[in-house]
């Protein structure tokens, strides 16, 4: 035992590893709070669909040799938050519809255009790394910390300030708008917010295993707990757990950390649902 | 002045009219009932109503002070909320969010009202409870209880009892025409003619033919007395 915390304690003195923990832990906060919403109003496959884009945009940024791709990907993952979102509440394209065509297409235009134009020599590898996360959680400049402290502390802001209509419009938007709020206004920004959280998760866990973090703390915290505020902080939690248990499970078996970080997830999304049973006798388990 | 003047008033979706030349006026105080077939409009002229949807032509005039923001609201059940992790009261509570203005919490005034809402509803012992696991009836009482968080005058209620069954459909009248005798104005879209001629006041037939007019003149018409029998066979 002693020598797994000697060990630890060694990858903690290191200046990167603390980076990881540092972005894994904002980041596994952020995707959770706005999971619960995405869930909530049935949106679960948005996390998926932009994360793909945003594997699309990075491709095309290495393309182009840019040294800053964030500045390409952002823009293009918002904006394509906004038109999938707006399209899931028009009707000419579906939601669901507009999300497979748009993730798919992107995924596939991105490995054209990297496979056309490589400039590297490892292409398969590079391509896998950002489908799966990879180590670069754990080659992280200082400056790449800080834009996503930044990032993060905008989106917790955000979302505790604007906690009550979130919840409002989450829960009833037909009756938010009759009573004169702008639910559209709010749901763009959310929708932009959505598109920042995937770039920075994009670092973590890969573009592949993003839903992931999304979905998962929200539904184990569903499974046991019954008001949306319970709800929205154990989630939290829950994903900081996941996060920081996955990073550290990673670091000593030597195992991908993305993925890591994603099955610490689904283990506890087991238990929750197990307990839920228990707890709610089958009812609840009917009911959702 | 009226309450609500709807003039002129032509419906649809996507400038394919399904209303035209509607016109009619609700006062203060009053119970109107809007029946109809399906697809004859009864919905779209309540989103009409509610600014969530534009008209295609005429107006409506709100008299009497009344704001856009000071109509309650009690909507068709959606299938988002069936499994919805929310409290009663954080469901109550989110009917002053037309209240908030530029604030972005609820002061106390808020809670206050949500809890008198709830006294009122007779749902405050439920006021923990998650909305998921009630019953139907009472599901329908705290979205009330919400709608009245919003408004002082006027209630929309959009279809209140169905899916309820008889029993608690009669406890859910009672309950609306009891805000109704404490000064509310009551608009209520139903299938059930039956109730609607035994509680409100005015009533509003759209179809292929439009009535507006009070109780006693929807029964001595033409249109009235069809649309009971039709409605009376059905059962």
């Amino acid at each position: 035992m002693s020598e797994i915390f000697d060990k630890l304690q060694m990858y903690l003195s290191m200046p990167f590893v603390r980076y990881a923990i540092i972005v894994g832990v904002l980041i596994a906060l952020c995707s959770s709070l706005l999971g619960v919403t995405l869930v909530l109003k049935r949106f679960s496959f948005v996390g998926d669909g932009l994360s793909h884009v945003a594997f699309g945009a990075m491709c095309v940024a290495q393309v182009v040799g840019l040294s800053k791709n964030m500045f390409i990907i952002m823009p293009v993952t918002i904006i394509a938050a906004i038109l999938l979102l707006r399209v899931g509440q028009n009707t000419k394209v579906k939601g669901d519809a507009a999300i497979a065509m748009v993730s798919v297409a992107a995924l596939a235009f991105g490995y054209l255009i990297v496979n056309l134009f490589a400039n590297s020599a490892n292409v398969s590898g590079d391509v896998c790394s950002s489908l799966f996360g990879s180590y670069s959680i754990l080659t992280l400049k200082p400056e790449e910390v800080w834009t996503c402290v930044i990032l993060s502390v905008l989106v917790v802001l955000f979302f505790i300030l604007f906690y009550n209509r979130i919840f409002a419009i989450t829960f009833d938007e037909g009756f938010s708008r009759a009573v004169g709020v702008k639910a559209g206004l709010h749901n763009l920004i959310i929708a932009i917010v959505i598109a920042v959280i995937i770039v920075l998760a994009m670092n973590l866990v890969g573009s592949l295993l993003i839903s992931a973090l999304i979905v998962f703390p929200a539904l184990s915290a569903m499974r046991l707990f019954n008001s949306f505020k319970t709800v929205t902080i154990v989630s939290a939690i829950f994903s900081v757990v996941c996060a920081v248990t996955g990073l550290f499970a990673a670091i000593l078996l030597g195992t991908p950390v993305g993925a890591t970080i994603v099955a610490v997830d689904v283990i506890l999304f087991a238990i929750c649902f197990v307990i839920g049973i228990f707890k709610g006798g089958f009812k609840i388990a009917k009911a959702s | 002045m009226s309450l609500i003047t709807v003039n002129n008033l032509t419906l649809g979706y996507n400038s394919t009219p399904i209303l035209t030349d509607l016109n009619f006026s609700v006062e203060e105080g009053d119970y109107l009932c809007i029946v109809g077939e399906n697809g004859s409009g009864k919905s779209t002229l309540m989103r009409t109503l509610l600014h969530l949807q534009k008209p295609l032509g005429g107006t409506i005039v709100f008299g009497d002070g009344l704001k856009q923001n000071e109509i309650g609201y009690l909507p068709q059940q959606t299938s988002i909320q069936k499994d919805f992790p929310a409290s009663v009261y954080e469901i109550v509570l989110s009917g002053c969010q037309s209240r908030l203005g530029w604030r972005l919490f609820y002061n106390r005034s808020d809670k206050e009202l949500a809890r008198r809402n709830m006294e009122r509803m007779n749902v405050l012992s439920l006021a923990k409870r998650s909305f998921r696991e009630l019953s139907g009836g009472q599901q329908q009482r705290v979205l009330l209880a919400r709608a009245l968080c919003s408004t002082q005058k006027v209630l929309l209620l959009d279809e209140p009892i169905s899916g309820l069954d008889p029993k608690v459909t009669a406890e859910m009248y009672e309950l609306i025409s009891t805000l109704n005798e404490e000064g509310i104005t009551i608009i209520v879209i139903s299938h059930d003619i039956g109730a609607a001629l035994t509680y409100s006041k005015h009533i509003l037939h759209l179809g292929k033919e439009t009535f507006f007019g009070t109780k006693k003149g929807y029964l001595s018409s033409p249109l009235g007395k069809l649309f009971v029998s039709q409605s009376k066979e059905d059962k």
